[in-house]
């Protein structure tokens, strides 16, 4: 990878961090609502892996925890942002929120709220990317959790069995909301779990971007010539709780402070300093320059953005001209 | 006596229930060492044990599923859902086998089990976590279908269920979890689950309503009465097997009704009401009835929210048409 590109992926590690630190206040201050779930401290397996895959070509589905895989898979930021500030102008024109960013444009096939459901979805995905005869894949980014549902299992078997084209990145952080993985899953190595399913697998650290794009690149290639989907596995970590109600009281800080450490921007920071590509006061720069961007423009243009309209509640259900004797009139 | 929550209530209710009934048992994700997601289930383990409040895997099916297994053998499952969105992976062994154990096996077991969710909207939050699709649930024979509205009715009803030898359905709307309070005296006392609760006496309308819809409606009904119109306040609680007994009753005194729910109109369980009502009470009626529900459609984001569920501007519109009628 050349330095300009070095650089480029350092700057969208901050971007993706400082684009949630920013959400989390939006929604201390009420602007966003529901629910929130924070990829702090995983960015460098979503930006890692989509780094290596052809985004807008290929399809990428992921869960809840979902606005930096829409980013990296080419979602507009702004989009995302006014898709959580609830507004007309959001991805999902301000009806799904944060769990249920979409952009079918870039074939950015969605968060999920339900853990494990977008299994076999991806491997429909692959199968029809197959049918079609295209070179896309699809790639299904989901948690250590997801995997203890039974379309986990389900769609293994089939994807094996009919040689689909989907890479399964599993997402491990060692926790399902507040229950650490020794407590739901007998075989804590995710990717063992699959070769039962004569699925091809492995396992690397999640942290370090340089780790995660070579992993990545390998598996891709080998479920894009045609040998059937892969697992890989990244070990990883969540900084924030599961959601913005959690008081994190079911881990130490001992282990958080070990995983701040190995923060995938300062591991990646200091091997471009070392080699003299990045100076620290590039970086600052580059932080300022991220700031005023992601406020002065992205805020802003979700700030500013209308809401939808009560008149369009009833829309999008089953076709764009709605009957109104059966959607049942509006008022309020 | 201090008064509680509803969340607190069926706290209560579990602790109860678990401390005299030693076959009751606790089984969902987080429940455990977490106290749930909505802390329903807060400080059970520690007093209970591990085997007898047990932290699931993520894995819905299996949830609904051993639960079925175990109350086969006279164990009392009270098994948890995060949300009601949640119980879909497990929908199939609720439909397919807990509200069939009874039948198939024409009696000779039953199917103690009691599936917990917490229900409906009111937090901001779209589609699964704001879901309201009891008439899902009320559709199943073999099921029963309970939604509490009260702190008082919360501890009563769960306990109820727990005893009751059926599968339970048992939808928390989690809007009211922290809203009001009450004295609710431990005594172990259960309610009925076959009644309906008239939460307010009025003999110019009925309003029938339940879950969270209890608090849009009995503010309507404050409206009217300002305005002289006295409306009668009834909370279905139980919503199958339906006591329309009481609704009737209602009927014929008053000869208006609103039906209010937050559930989708289209085969909505106002739906099943209304039929019955027209069924039975046809003639007592002085006006055609009136549903105000949540529109077909997926519950949105956040400030949407407020326009999906029926209002009490809403309430009082059809209240309005019912009594203008001649
Ligand atoms: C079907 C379903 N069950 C339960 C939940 C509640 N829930 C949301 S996230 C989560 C834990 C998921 O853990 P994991 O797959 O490891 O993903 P992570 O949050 O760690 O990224 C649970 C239990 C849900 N959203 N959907
Ligand atoms: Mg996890």
């Amino acid at each position: 990878m050349n330095p300009s590109d070095q650089k480029r992926l350092f700057r969208e590690l901050i971007f993706y961090r400082r684009f949630e630190d920013r959400t989390y206040e939006a929604y201390m201050e009420r602007k966003v609502g529901g629910f929130l779930h924070l990829y702090s401290g995983q960015e460098a397996v979503a930006t890692g892996v989509l780094e290596k895959a052809r985004c807008g070509h290929d399809y990428v589905i992921t869960g809840y925890r979902d606005h930096v895989h829409a980013m990296k898979a080419g979602a507009s930021p702004k989009e995302v942002m006014a898709e959580l500030y609830g507004k007309e102008t959001g991805s999902s024109k301000g009806r799904g929120g944060s769990m249920h960013i979409f952009d079918p444009t870039v074939n950015f096939m969605g968060g999920y709220a339900l853990v494990g459901q977008p299994f076999p979805l991806a491997a429909g995905l692959a199968m029809g990317a197959k049918m079609k005869g295209t070179d896309q894949i699809a790639i299904c980014f989901l948690g250590d959790g997801a995997n203890n549902q039974g379309t986990f299992h389900e769609t293994l078997n089939m994807a094996s069995l009919w040689n689909l084209p989907v890479l399964f990145v599993c997402e491990n952080n060692l926790y399902a909301i507040g229950t650490v993985i020794h407590r739901s899953t007998v075989v804590q190595d995710q990717y063992k779990r699959v070769s039962g399913y004569g699925i091809e697998s492995s396992q690397h650290d999640g942290q370090d971007i340089d780790v995660v794009m070579e992993a990545a690149e390998k598996a891709i290639d080998h479920v894009r010539s045609g040998k059937g989907p892969y697992f890989i596995e990244f070990m990883t970590y969540r900084y924030r709780g599961h959601s913005m109600s959690d008081s994190k009281s079911y881990r130490s800080k001992e282990e958080e402070a070990e995983w701040i450490n190995r923060d995938p921007i300062l591991i990646y920071g200091n091997r471009l300093k070392e080699a003299g590509i990045l100076s620290e006061k590039e970086i600052k720069k580059m932080e300022t320059a991220i700031d005023e961007e992601i406020e002065n423009e992205i805020i802003k243009f979700a700030e500013e953005s209308p809401e939808p309209k009560v008149e369009d509640l009833s829309k999008y259900v089953l076709d764009d001209n709605p009957d109104p004797r059966w959607i049942g009139p509006l008022q309020s | 006596m201090s008064e509680i929550t509803i969340a607190e209530a069926l706290n209560q209710a579990l602790n109860h229930e678990m401390a005299i009934d030693e076959n009751v048992v606790v089984m969902g994700e987080d429940v455990g060492v977490n106290g749930g997601v909505f802390r329903i289930t807060k400080g059970l383990q520690e007093r209970y044990g591990a085997e007898r409040v047990m932290d699931t895997p993520l894995s819905e099916t299996m949830i609904s599923g051993m639960s079925i297994g175990m109350a086969a053998q006279g164990l009392k499952p009270v098994a948890e859902f995060q949300f009601m969105g949640f119980i879909y992976p497990g929908f199939d062994q609720i439909i397919s086998h807990a509200s069939r154990l009874r039948n198939r096996t024409r009696g000779r077991l039953t199917c103690p089990v009691v599936y917990r969710a917490p229900y409906g909207s009111g937090i901001h939050a779209p589609e699964h976590h704001s879901e309201s699709t009891e008439a899902l649930f009320a559709h199943i024979p073999g099921l029963r279908v309970v939604i509490p509205s009260s702190p008082a009715r919360a501890y009563g009803l769960l306990l109820a269920s727990i005893r009751d030898p059926d599968p339970v359905v048992f939808l928390e709307p989690k809007r009211l979890y922290r809203m009001m309070k009450q004295d609710v005296p431990d005594n172990g006392e259960a309610l009925p689950l076959d009644q309906c609760f008239v939460l307010r006496e009025g003999k110019d309308v009925t309003l029938v309503t339940w879950g969270a819809m209890i608090h849009e409606t009995r503010q309507a009904a404050e409206t009217l009465e300002a305005e002289g119109i006295e409306a009668e306040v009834i909370d279905v609680a139980t919503i199958k097997p339906l006591d329309i007994e009481t609704i009737l009753k209602s009927v014929q005194k008053t000869g208006r009704c609103v039906v209010i729910h937050e559930a989708a109109r289209t085969c909505g369980v106002g739906a099943e009401i209304v039929a019955q009502i027209s069924e039975k009470g046809l003639m007592d009626l002085l006006a055609p009835m009136q549903r105000v529900t949540g529109y077909d459609t997926i519950m949105p984001y956040n400030k949407l929210e407020k326009h999906y569920m029926p209002s009490v501007g809403r309430i009082l519109l059809a209240v309005k048409t019912v009594m203008e009628y001649v």
